[in-house]
């Protein structure tokens, strides 16, 4: 095999067996529970080519890829912030607030609100680069506490002090005025296609995402920050004898991340429910970290894992509606993806190692003997 | 003074502590408007002991796995997974078997966590993070297909099941004795109305009366701990995977194993923990009802210094405010909590102006004002502060104390035979 052909086949490896064994294992587990596995995978690939389930799972996939996108970030310098979720709520709720109460033309409208929400995110996690450079405390522990510090604590409180009106079964901050609602995307894809029906809307919030990931690859690849930041990550005494300054690097990674995670929330605030309710989708922040170790911390590869996981959660509904199987399978096959993958992945990276050492040794041993 | 306390056998510290709390627990109790009782009453107690259970027993967890060296933050997902199988055991075979199938659900997810992160090379935080995300997954799955073959079951809920049962020691609380009636000391002096004397003998008492077995059996893994991983052989080899891998395999210790050791207990304690929730504090199990303790645990085990009595005083502190929010209708025994906290800052305040640490004076002196005007301009507690106190604590610990903690050397570094 040739170069480049093997590196492709390597690259591939880990994510394929992953998959493979992942498949594998639900199988198994849809057995043993008395389904057909293969009629589970069939009813799901089907309903996952009609045109609402693609904008349903669109929808799902942005929030997703941002979310991954902000994990990533610092999981590209070694750096673990897992207070994605409690950034992306924190951050969605001051924006859902601040939203409700102005009034702007349209485009600042809503650039205020994405706005808020990105410095929310960027404080609460600069937070936790602050308290790691000045105060020597693991970004791992500080940023698990300060999720639940936002969610249990500030979110619990100011929830209901914001409340709009009384108490309702769904009591939710004030609504985003007309201005401040960023309009859907329907009327591009049904230039192409047929009329989405079911009044599903494509929120606009994709281009952001798309925008987003082009920015972060950018950043990392064509700016010398952005290599600055990739040097600490690969050797960070050899980023740090070349002349970059670790403690900077580790609160911007953490600001740039906690503003990335400020845009998780903007689909449910700007496109879907226009305020900060009981209906605003948790748990984005720890599926990111998902989607982002899926990807391998990767603009492209995250995108694919966030579509790869939107994928299954939209289509899983369908297996209730058929009666393949039970839902809840497509939870445990994403854990086992998960797991299976990153296993993979740390397998073919030694595996690769080793086979570079010995082609090394190789390389010298028949580089003596000709001299 | 504070050296001489320090020089104090450890179980005369602990006294000295616990006396320190209790009196400071009637000092502000007695502050609040109208005066209140119930922050020293042995209900306090009882209930502080009870939802402190979870988080030592996942504290007391982390401890086996980070004295390995590895960092576990799967225990909350562990602990998901002891809460659907300590209520299935007890479905199927009654408590004890709920007990056991708890802990063999917790050590199947440590296994799971071990085999990544010791046979893989997996990083440990990565690791945690999917066996957070696939335990609720599971035990959902679980549930459809099991629960909801029970009348009263569903998807999110078992119908209620027994928990161990409890006894009330005689003498001390007044409990029978071979069917012989005892008289209750720590009732009588209760009784007498003595300031401080009856409040510590009324907060004791609830660690006696009416004690279920469970934590009578958590209570004990604090004793064996130290004895297991201090002083044998078995705790030599697991501290040094944690301590030193390499100088440990050069000795022929065999460090993976150790490792598998370490994750496999601490996926079991974690998993009697998530029993101990379904099975003694609520009798049933519910979906998403460790509300996170698993990762209080993880703070335990910070606050205490990565020991087994430093893990029993962080379980007593962080769950003492959700066994007092329980009898807490009116949030006026919270709302005195608070100035708990303004008085543990300001003495860390004083004591960082007599080292000279400006930064830390600074900091506890402006974090402290700020409690300080929160409970003087207002009267009761929000509902929502037990749940995060144990969080902003933990937080608050470290600010001013992480140069005094000291992890296990290897604690989270990824160990591979033949690598250094």
């Amino acid at each position: 095999m040739n170069g480049v052909g093997r590196k492709i086949v390597l690259a591939l490896a880990a994510p394929v067996i992953a998959v493979v064994f992942s498949l594998a294992l639900s199988s198994i587990v849809l057995l043993i529970s008395g389904s057909d596995p293969l009629a589970a995978y069939w009813d799901m690939i089907a309903n996952g080519g009609r045109l609402e389930t693609i904008v349903d799972m669109l929808n799902r996939a942005t929030p997703l890829y941002l979310s991954g996108l902000a994990a990533a970030i610092g999981f590209r310098m070694n750096l673990f912030n897992i207070g994605v979720e409690g950034q992306y709520i924190l951050a969605a709720f001051a924006a859902a607030v601040v939203g409700a109460n102005v009034i702007l033309p349209g485009v600042f409208h809503v650039a205020l609100i994405i706005i808020v929400a990105m410095l929310v995110g960027a404080i609460w996690s600069g937070l936790a680069g602050w308290l790691k450079v000045a105060r020597g405390i693991n970004e791992v522990i500080s940023t698990i506490m300060l999720n639940f510090i936002a969610i249990t604590g500030i979110i619990a409180w100011l929830a209901v002090e914001m409340r709009d009106g009384p108490l309702t079964p769904n009591s939710g901050t004030k609504f985003i005025p007309e201005s401040g609602q960023l309009p859907d995307l329907n009327g591009w894809v049904e230039v192409f296609t047929r009329e989405i029906s079911g009044g599903r809307k494509l929120s606009a919030v994709l281009l952001l995402a798309i925008a987003a990931g082009i920015l972060f690859h950018l950043f990392l690849n064509r700016t010398r920050l952005g290599f600055d930041l990739r040097a600490s990550g690969y050797n960070p005494f050899a980023a740090r004898a070349g002349g970059v300054p670790a403690d900077r690097m580790v609160v911007l990674a953490m600001v740039y991340g906690g503003a990335m995670a400020g845009l998780v929330g903007m689909v449910d605030i700007l496109s879907r429910h226009h305020r900060y309710d009981a209906d605003f989708t948790p748990g984005l922040g720890f599926a990111g970290i998902a989607v982002a170790l899926l990807g391998r911390n990767h603009a492209v590869g995250v995108a694919v894992g966030a579509m790869f996981f939107a994928f299954m959660d939209v289509s899983s509904p369908i297996l209730q509606i058929t009666g393949s199987a039970t839902r809840e399978i497509v939870t445990i096959m994403q854990g086992i993806i998960l797991l299976s993958a990153v296993v993979a992945y740390e397998s073919v990276s030694r595996y690769r190692l080793r086979e570079e050492a010995r082609a090394a040794a190789a390389a010298l041993a028949e580089d003596r003997t000709v001299s | 003074m504070l050296q001489r306390i320090g020089a104090l056998p450890g179980w005369a510290r602990y006294s000295v502590a616990a006396a320190i709390g209790v009196l400071v627990l009637t000092f502000v109790q007695a502050l609040e408007p109208g005066g209140l009782e119930r922050l020293t009453s042995e209900n306090a107690s009882g209930a502080m002991l009870r939802w402190s259970v979870p988080i030592l027993l996942a504290g007391i967890g982390g401890l086996y796995s980070e004295r390995a060296g590895v960092v576990n933050i799967g225990l909350e997902g562990m602990m998901v997974l002891g809460t659907w199988f300590g209520a299935y055991g007890v479905l199927v075979g009654g408590p004890w078997l709920g007990l056991l199938y708890g802990l063999v659900g917790g050590a199947l997810g440590g296994l799971l966590h071990a085999i990544a992160t010791v046979s893989f090379g997996v990083d440990h935080i990565v690791s945690g993070v999917a066996i957070n995300l696939l335990a609720p997954g599971m035990v959902r799955f679980l549930s459809s297909e099991v629960l909801t073959g029970y009348s009263g079951g569903s998807i999110t809920q078992s119908p209620s099941i027994e928990g161990l049962g409890s006894l009330t020691v005689p003498v001390l609380a007044g409990g029978t004795f071979f069917g012989a009636e005892t008289p209750d000391v720590l009732g009588a002096i209760d009784r007498w109305e003595l300031f401080f004397v009856s409040d510590v003998a009324s907060f004791l008492r609830g660690f006696v009366a009416d004690v279920s077995i469970f934590t009578l059996l958590a209570l004990a893994a604090v004793p064996a701990t130290a004895w297991l991983v201090w002083k044998t052989r078995f705790g030599l080899r697991l501290r040094i995977a944690g301590e030193h891998p390499t100088a440990g395999e050069s000795l022929g210790v065999n460090i993976y194993y150790q490792k598998y050791k370490g994750v496999i207990i601490s996926g079991a304690l974690s998993g009697l923990g998530g029993a101990f929730i379904a099975m003694e504090l609520t009798g049933f199990y519910r979906e998403a009802q460790t509300q996170g303790r698993g990762f209080i645990g993880l703070a335990a085990l910070i606050f205490g210094n990565w020991r087994p009595g430093g893990i029993l005083v962080a379980a007593f502190v962080f769950g003492y405010p959700f066994g007092t929010a329980l009898r807490d209708l009116d949030g006026r025994s919270t709302h005195a909590l608070l100035l708990v906290v303004v008085i543990a800052l300001a003495a860390i305040f004083v004591l960082s102006l007599r080292r000279q640490k400006v930064l830390d004076a600074i900091l506890s002196g402006v974090i402290a004002s700020g409690f300080f005007i929160w409970y003087a301009f207002t009267d009761t507690a929000p509902d929502w502060l037990p749940n995060t106190l144990p969080f902003a604590t933990v937080l608050l610990v470290l600010l001013f104390a992480v140069q005094r903690l000291r992890v296990p050397a290897a604690d989270g570094m990824v160990y591979i035979k033949g690598e250094t």
